[in-house]
């Protein structure tokens, strides 16, 4: 087929197409007309390959006992005894229930200040000072959590900024890094500082979307403010709320790596110590690289398990779909 | 609107813009009272009389930091790494969404393809199997190990895959047409009319490529390769500063303060990020909604 035929059959089928996915053609055809779009493929598949399917292979360092000098093919096959040794350790329960524990507060303290934030700037009817307090407070999520953690350590510190408030309020100094019970509070409400503006965008650009003329309707009827609250706003929000909802729980292992690594110190592992931590510390620089393979393994299982769960549902419930 | 009237009514606005005033305002005082050390006296700071507004201003603090070496080095490692990097993922993202957005056109294994990518996203082996690919790679201590893998950005891409979606077919089909090739229409036709959506992955990907710092730890065993924010992970959190003051590499009796050094550092590494601000806050619905467009 020359270029004028295909261009020729191409108006054709463009003229009388309902539905082009049902047509048939031979691979050949389609590949003369449309190589250049494999072509456009092929920086992408080969970073695929590299960068996130090559890895999969490193995998098996989990089942063997892994020898650097000797690699991969030198080392001895164990089988499922990296698995076992990592359920036998001491830290293995603390760890998981850190990792757990510190994630679900951050998810459930994350939407319901974000949801509490978009609700009050909804209520401001100025929109300058509506807009600038959400730039505003939306700010901190763009910065990292060298430069966050940095600011924390500073305003956290026996004679940070709190602790001075604190003082000023005549109340007891606060070890927020140090203490064993406070750090894991400390994260959460950290990282919820940090975000709560950021999610609020979501749920006030929910609520910009309701339609002014219900409120109006309202209005007539006699609703008061709660009522509009109760009958319009909430239930106007609810699908995203749930949406959110959905797929924060593929994140329920994903306690904050970068946030953790920088406030981290000795003094609170026992409570701040979490599986991504973990690998690192011990794995990667402790150089039981087995172990710490097997458990970041088992952390991916779970965690991909889990977001395929939340996207399931998210779909379910929400309608919501990537592509 | 009658019932807006009373006074209760009026509180309770009132009450709202104070609190939403407050808790705007609680997402600046940190950065307020850092920049504040970082201008203070050494005087001022041992007294405990700096809050948010800056005593015995002076400078000394900002010039010890561009005096170091380290300092301007990983700054341009960090300024290269986001020019070559997001330049870089803009292409691959923009050829990879162009052939995968056109789904009325034929092009055997491209669910199977998406599928993967999706993939790709979703599942990682863990830090130490990726950590021994980057070695096997011959990346470890490499400028390549901080653009190249990152040159893949499979959200994005599946931001730009959407808004390609969204344009009319039309558009495409008139150009091809005209004998344009596949290349020819994205350039040509797709991409002057993307800006919002290349505004969006460009400066979300620009904000990721100048906070990255964990990367920088550890692929980059040397510390002369590090870009900045891996440097100021390395001198300020890990506390390296401290020592530095114990070894008497910087001046007990200057102005020039631990605390007053890492402010410094830490408002510095985030004058990039406050400059494109302006910029990005514009974008944010965007970023969020475009994702989730479909059909």
């Amino acid at each position: 087929m020359d270029i004028e035929a295909s261009r020729v059959a191409q108006l054709a089928t463009a003229a009388a197409r309902p539905r082009l996915r049902s047509e048939k053609r031979s691979f050949r055809s389609i590949w003369r007309q449309h190589w250049l779009m494999y072509v456009m493929l092929l920086p992408a598949a080969t970073l695929l390959i590299l960068f996130r399917l090559y890895p999969l292979w490193g995998i098996s360092i989990a089942f063997v006992d892994y020898n650097p000098v000797k690699g991969l093919a030198g080392s001895e096959f164990v089988g499922l005894e990296n698995f076992s040794t990592i359920l036998g350790m001491r830290q293995a329960l603390s760890i998981f229930r850190n990792t757990v524990s510190i994630a679900v507060g951050k998810i459930i303290l994350g939407q319901v200040t974000a949801v509490i934030f978009a609700l009050l700037l909804f209520q401001v009817t100025y929109k300058p000072f509506r807009r600038t307090m959400q730039v505003i407070s939306a700010l901190p999520h763009f910065m990292s959590w060298v430069i966050i953690g940095g600011i924390m350590t500073q305003i956290l510190a026996s004679k940070g900024l709190v602790n001075m408030a604190l003082q000023a309020l005549g109340l007891p100094a606060v070890r927020f890094l140090g203490d064993t019970r406070i750090f894991p509070w400390t994260l959460i409400l950290s990282e919820t500082w940090k975000e709560f503006g950021f999610g609020s965008v979501i749920y006030l650009a929910a609520l910009t979307s309701i339609s002014p003329d219900l409120y109006e309707a309202a209005a007539v009827d006699g609703a008061g403010r709660g009522a509009r609250l109760r009958y319009i706003t909430i239930p106007g929000i609810a699908p995203t709320i749930i949406l959110m909802s959905c797929l924060s729980l593929g994140r329920v292992l994903d306690a904050g790596f970068d946030q953790i690594l920088v406030l981290l110190n000795p003094v609170v592992y026992e409570t701040g110590d979490i599986i991504d931590t973990f690998v690192y510390r011990v794995g990667l620089l402790g150089g039981s690289w087995s172990i710490g393979t097997s458990l970041g393994l088992l952390k991916s299982v779970v965690g991909f398990g889990m977001v395929l769960l939340s996207y399931w549902l998210a779909d379910k419930l929400a309608n919501y779909r990537i592509f | 609107m009658v019932e807006e009237r009373d006074w209760a009514t009026r509180f309770a606005d009132l009450a709202t813009y104070a609190l939403v005033a407050l808790l705007g305002i609680s997402c600046l005082l940190p950065f307020l009272n850092t920049l504040a050390f970082s201008l203070s006296s050494r005087a001022a700071i041992d007294a405990g009389r700096v809050t948010f507004w800056p005593i015995g201003f002076h400078l000394e603090n900002y010039d010890h930091i561009m005096g170091r070496p380290e300092f301007v080095r990983s700054t341009s490692i960090s300024i290269a790494r986001v020019l070559i990097g997001v330049s870089l993922e803009l292409l691959v993202c923009v050829l990879t969404a162009y052939p995968l957005s056109r789904d009325y056109l034929p092009m055997p294994g491209r669910t199977a393809f998406k599928m993967v990518l999706l993939f790709g996203m979703l599942f990682s082996g863990g830090l130490i199997p990726y950590f021994l690919i980057i070695k096997n790679l011959g990346l470890l201590n490499k400028f390549a190990v901080l653009v190249i893998p990152q040159a893949l950005n499979i959200f994005h891409t599946i931001i730009v895959i959407n808004f390609f979606r969204g344009i009319p077919r039309e558009l495409a089909e008139a150009a091809e047409m005209d004998g344009a090739s596949h290349l020819d229409i994205l350039f040509r036709v797709y991409l002057p009319i993307s800006t919002p959506v290349l505004a969006t992955v460009g400066l979300f990907g620009a904000v990721i490529h100048w906070n990255s710092w964990f990367d920088g730890i550890v692929y980059m065993q040397s510390q002369r390769n590090w870009p900045l924010q891996s440097y100021v992970y390395g001198t300020v959190v890990t506390g390296s500063l401290d020592m530095e003051i114990g070894w008497g590499s910087i001046s007990q009796v200057s102005n020039i303060t631990i605390r007053g050094v890492t402010g410094a550092f830490l408002l510095f590494a985030s004058i990039p990020i406050l400059v494109v601000y302006p910029f990005l806050q514009r974008y944010f619905i965007t970023g969020l909604t475009l994702g989730s467009i479909k059909q």
